[in-house]
């Protein structure tokens, strides 16, 4: 069975119905909650913060950390609680991804702590990490030269697939499929998350991330409109 | 101090060099294959690209399949980034780079389907064969990734399969002629960036200088994995140019693994 129509009916470049607003944790200095389709995504930040142990402290600029992690009942079969190598992994590659977005010059030996918890799963939860995490940074208030905005494209079959959600992540007829999850940043128009497991050659990869970053830009166009939302009371006064 | 190193790498490689004698500026340090490390490991390899030395050693057990997999062998890959490799490494359970490496690696073997896994079932459901790899960093020079997939391919290609004995159990002393069957022989290419530079094969200070890397994995003219890493980030014009880079760096490296 070739690949011609999306198991979920959409369209090869439509997103799932997205939902994102900031503010969420009353306790972290910034937060967000980003959900697509029924993958969903909270991110917390903490900080900027004195930094432990000390020695880990960088005396030139702040340090970004990420914790990604699965809450054991988002997938089907229970995620065992705490650290796993893959969770470990994504909270290294998150933060490369937000990183480049991030001035930290400001606070020199301070860390910015962000959390991220995945409460449903149903694929591009990196993804939907980022975009979380990313509007949580700029609801702590932490400079920022832009958004970042993250999508899972994939290559179905032979079809180029926006936000690709678990079924067809699973996809094994013909052509089969491959994950390339990506983050775009518009104003630096910079790739800052950049995955692939799969088979694709190069044509059909620059391709399929010249469509994911139009999707990005899509979703990068809703999270600035969660952020105005909440902050929708500032320009009430300013007016 | 760093914006200096900077500025020397970049007015070197624009005279046509780099900080170690190379071919030319877009090519790898001298790559030195010994094998085997170890006569006990199923196989074994040594990577040396100039400074930089891995080591991967091939085991294999066996153990019951994953349900949703009941006749495919199984592969793991952890990756050690020894405290004797590099004064920044500490002992302790691998941290998120290790990690990292270890997943790339895994990643590159797993989607290329380099290790037929099917052909790794002795009994539908109930026994089949476990190939661990796992690589040592024995000096850090930079480039650990493409020596890390280098090696773990070297080591898969000389793996001789374990006997079993009557009653099934595995007779580690003891090798078949059997080798660990292939489909492909993938290899990784990591480009660093270093403003508008893109080096192939960064050693360590080149690395610690750069702004970001992209791996890619390929075997034949695909790819198969990917992985960004580093603070900065890369525009789509940039990116096609480490694609196109790397993919040709790949055949040579493919052509190289040919040979053993």
């Amino acid at each position: 069975m070739v690949y011609k129509k999306r198991f979920d009916g959409r369209k090869f470049d439509e997103l799932r119905k997205i939902e994102a607003e900031v503010g969420i944790i009353p306790n972290a200095d910034g937060s967000a909650r980003f959900k697509i389709g029924k993958t969903e995504a909270i991110a917390g930040v903490y900080g900027p913060k004195e930094m432990h142990p000390k020695f880990l402290q960088n005396p030139k600029k702040g340090t970004l950390r990420c914790r990604y992690d699965m809450i054991s009942f988002s997938v089907n079969e229970r995620a065992r609680p705490g650290p796993s190598r893959r969770s470990q992994e994504l909270g290294l590659v998150i933060a490369s991804a937000l990183e480049p977005v991030c001035l930290l010059n400001d606070f020199p030996k301070l860390i910015v702590d962000v959390f991220i918890e995945i409460p449903q799963a149903d694929a591009g939860t990196r993804c939907a990490a980022i975009c979380a995490a990313s509007m949580a940074l700029a609801d702590a208030g932490i400079p920022m030269k832009d958004l970042v905005a993250a999508v899972a494209v994939g290559k179905i079959g032979d079809k180029i697939c926006i936000d690709i959600n678990k079924e067809e992540e699973d996809y094994d007829g013909p052509g089969g499929a491959t994950d390339i999850p990506i983050a775009y940043s518009p104003v630096e128009n910079k790739l800052t998350l950049l995955q692939l497991d799969g088979k694709i050659k190069d044509e059909d990869l620059v391709k399929a991330i010249k469509e994911g970053i139009k999707g990005a830009k899509k979703i990068y166009e809703i999270q600035k409109a969660a952020l105005k939302k909440k902050y929708k009371v500032n320009e009430v006064l300013n007016e | 101090m760093k914006d200096y190193d900077k500025k020397f790498i970049i007015d070197l490689y624009e005279q046509g060099g780099r900080l170690t004698e190379r071919k030319n500026k877009d090519s790898y340090r001298e790559i030195i294959i010994q094998e085997p490390v170890s006569v006990n490991a199923e196989g074994s390899a040594r990577v040396k690209i100039g400074k930089t030395e891995v080591i991967v050693g091939v085991k294999m057990n066996t153990a019951t399949p994953y349900a949703d997999s009941p006749d495919e062998g199984v592969m793991m890959v952890t990756a050690e980034f020894a405290p004797i490799a590099d004064p920044e490494f500490e002992p302790g359970p691998p941290k998120e780079e290790a990690i990292e490496l270890a997943r790339v690696v895994d990643r590159t073997i797993r989607e290329s389907h380099a290790i037929d896994t099917k052909k790794l079932c002795i009994e539908k459901g109930e026994k089949v064969w476990m190939v661990f790899i796992d690589i040592y960093v024995i000096n850090n020079d930079g480039n650990l990734i493409d020596a890390s997939v280098l090696g773990a391919m070297i080591a898969l290609k000389k793996a001789k399969i374990p006997k079993l004995d009557k009653e099934g159990n595995v007779l580690f002393k003891e090798h078949s002629k059997k080798n660990i069957p292939l489909n492909c022989t993938p290899t990784a290419c990591t480009i660093f960036k270093i403003n508008d530079l893109f080096l192939v094969d960064a050693e360590k200070k080149e690395e610690e200088l750069a702004d970001a890397r992209i791996t890619f994995g390929c075997a034949g003219d695909y790819v198969h994995s990917m992985q960004k890493g580093g603070k900065g980030a890369f525009t789509p014009e940039e990116f096609s140019k480490c694609l196109k880079l790397a993919i040709k760096k790949n055949k040579e490296l493919q052509k190289l693994l040919n040979k053993i």
